[in-house]
């Protein structure tokens, strides 16, 4: 009886913000002070933070149309996906021929942009729209089916053996930041990239005619329409920032793991889906501070867990889901206004 | 009545009927609300005034009748094409967007209605100022109270000076102090506006203060048109606030 009037108190004191903050923060300062004092830890900590960022960014994309549209896209994944496999020449060779892949490093990452946002103007102009008026849950079920016909057309198109795709390779050189710590560049850039995007984005929602319309109409749609805020417009651009957000995502992986499969997209939405309900559905800075947990915990388990066990440390990751959302249901930061809208 | 005021756009209501299941909420009502004047619309509750303002704003569809911008039909489009066409409302709930600083409440109607960031924001604090919110300009506006709210719904409703406006209950629960500062901002209105001003009121101290001209429901009828001095001694009137004696 003592102990269940004690996990309430506590369950009440996670459920203050302030509290929320001050602790996130202790963790953070924490976890800073032990890194710095330790190579080996120093170096976690930069993978970690740059793993964060990398499902921040993933989270954002997915965050901000559910923010806007109460849209959860399984199919982000696999824009994801066709991102990376619009590198190579479009073939069922079993061996790979880079072409978009082997220009000039800013012409990469700009077609890459270009095709995703495409792709994602597409998926809402011939799927999402025409169901707007539908129910959240009859839209997420179209945006799996999307998703396994962009997964269906890449087998058709490029076959479903895995394939090669070697970009931006000197950016997987080790750099060393200070005595015995040394990280693969990509880590330290995915961290910058990634702090750049988030400002990018806050300004433009903060400062420009279509932020101050999104950020309305991601609170409360309707009455955004009763002001004269043009509904297609603004989804439109959620859904362009979503596939430049997406195309981020797609050249980090691509360049990390330096192989496309169909399927890649999967464990991407996956944590990155996570991180977004952690965060709080419809909140942007959940969705970057759902992304942080995700990717931290995620790497810091799998170097702090015991040898035996460490192959499972998802596993661990998502029992941390669960014990967050059981002390914070309606996440870490929680957009107020996102219940379902009328 | 001048010529020239007769053949001014009016949103007008002709033989405007609409009905919920079988229930007749509007029966057959006629008005033509004018640019520049203050309308009000009063009536027990459940008359259909609110009803017969989403009419007027594109929330409900008549089910007969029609409502005119002008001479265009406009029964039928949306609460969207209303507002960009000059017709805004107010809601008795605030609905403001509440995790967004007031400012940018008024300046998001501002903004899509066509003008950029900075004039929003100045035309945005001008209204502000007006509704004597200046120096809550800032805070979110989900922690304003009840009566501030109001305000803030008003100023978002005049943002880009609408050609009228439709307020529905903005005096709703508040004390006579706060009465008397929403009476002098409805009455300023027109003239600082020049926007044709509908109001639904309970307070009749309101209603009587600010309308030049009153039209009665009861159970979706009119049941009285007239300026405040008419409609206050016809005996249809006071029959159906104090009961069917």
């Amino acid at each position: 009886m003592k102990d269940l009037a004690k996990t309430l108190r506590v369950s009440k004191l996670l459920s203050n913000k302030k509290v929320l903050l001050v602790l996130g923060l202790a963790i953070a300062i924490i976890g800073i002070i032990v890194a710095v004092t330790d190579p080996v830890r120093f170096q976690i900590l930069i993978t970690s933070v740059s793993e964060g960022s990398f499902y921040a960014l993933a989270a954002l994309g997915i965050g901000l149309l559910f923010g806007v549209l109460r849209l959860i896209n399984f199919a982000y994944g696999d824009w994801v996906m066709l991102a990376g496999y619009a590198l190579i020449l479009p073939s069922t060779a079993v061996t790979s021929t880079l072409i978009i892949g082997s220009f000039h490093p800013v012409l990469i990452v700009l077609i890459i942009i270009g095709f995703t946002v495409l792709l994602s103007v597409i998926s809402e102009g011939t799927v999402f729209r025409p169901m707007r008026n539908t129910s959240p849950a009859i839209m997420m079920i179209a945006s799996f089916a999307l998703g396994y016909v962009l997964q269906n057309l890449t087998i058709m198109i490029y076959g479903g053996r895995p394939k090669s795709a070697g970009i931006f390779e000197e950016l997987t050189q080790q750099v060393n930041l200070a005595e015995g710590v040394s990280v693969p560049l990509l880590k330290i850039i995915t961290i910058g990239v990634t702090a750049l995007l988030l400002l990018l984005l806050t300004l433009f929602l903060q400062r420009t005619k279509i932020g101050i319309q999104m950020r309305a109409a991601a609170e409360d749609f309707r009455m955004a329409r009763m002001l004269g805020v043009r509904a297609n417009f603004v989804i439109a651009m959620a859904f362009v920032i979503s596939g430049f957000l997406a195309s981020f995502v797609s050249l980090m992986y691509v360049t990390q793991i330096g192989i496309l499969t169909f399927r890649m997209g999967t464990p991407i939405i996956v944590f990155a889906f996570i991180a977004t309900v952690i965060g709080g559905m419809g909140s942007l800075v959940g969705s970057v501070v759902g992304g942080m947990v995700v990717g931290v915990s995620s790497v810091v388990l799998k170097n702090i867990l015991p040898g035996e066990i460490r192959g499972f440390s998802d596993a661990f990751v998502f029992g941390l889901v669960i014990a967050i959302l059981l002390a914070r249901p309606q996440g870490l930061v929680p957009a107020k206004s996102a219940r379902e809208r009328v | 009545m001048s010529s020239t005021e007769q053949t001014a756009d009016a949103l007008e209501a002709r033989e405007v009927t609409i009905s919920f299941e079988g229930l007749t909420a509007v029966d057959s009502v006629n008005e033509k609300l004018q640019p520049g004047e203050i309308l009000g619309l009063i009536g027990p509750n459940g008359a259909g005034k609110t009803t017969l303002v989403n009419a007027l704003t594109g929330f409900q569809m008549p089910a007969a009748g029609e409502v005119r911008l002008g001479e265009k039909i406009v029964s039928g489009l949306t609460p969207h094409w209303f507002r960009r066409h000059g017709v805004a409302r107010t809601f008795q709930a605030g609905r403001l967007f509440r995790e967004m600083p007031v400012s940018e409440n008024i300046e998001v109607a501002a903004v899509s209605l066509g003008l950029n960031r900075k004039k929003a924001n100045a035309h945005a604090m001008e209204l502000l100022e007006w509704l004597g919110l200046a120096d809550r300009a800032k805070l979110p506006a989900g922690v304003l109270p009840y009566t501030d709210e109001r305000r803030v719904g008003i100023g978002r409703a005049l943002a880009m000076n609408p050609s009228f406006v439709l307020l529905d209950e903005p005096a709703a629960g508040m004390s006579d102090l706060e009465c008397d500062e929403i009476m002098k901002i409805v009455s300023e209105i027109p003239s600082k506006f020049g926007c044709g001003v509908l109001l639904i009121e309970h307070n009749m101290r309101v209603i009587m203060g600010v309308c030049e001209r009153i039209h009665v429901l009861d159970s979706g009828k009119t049941i009285s048109r007239g300026t405040p001095q008419e409609v206050q001694n016809d005996p249809a009137v006071i029959k159906a606030y104090l009961g069917h004696g």
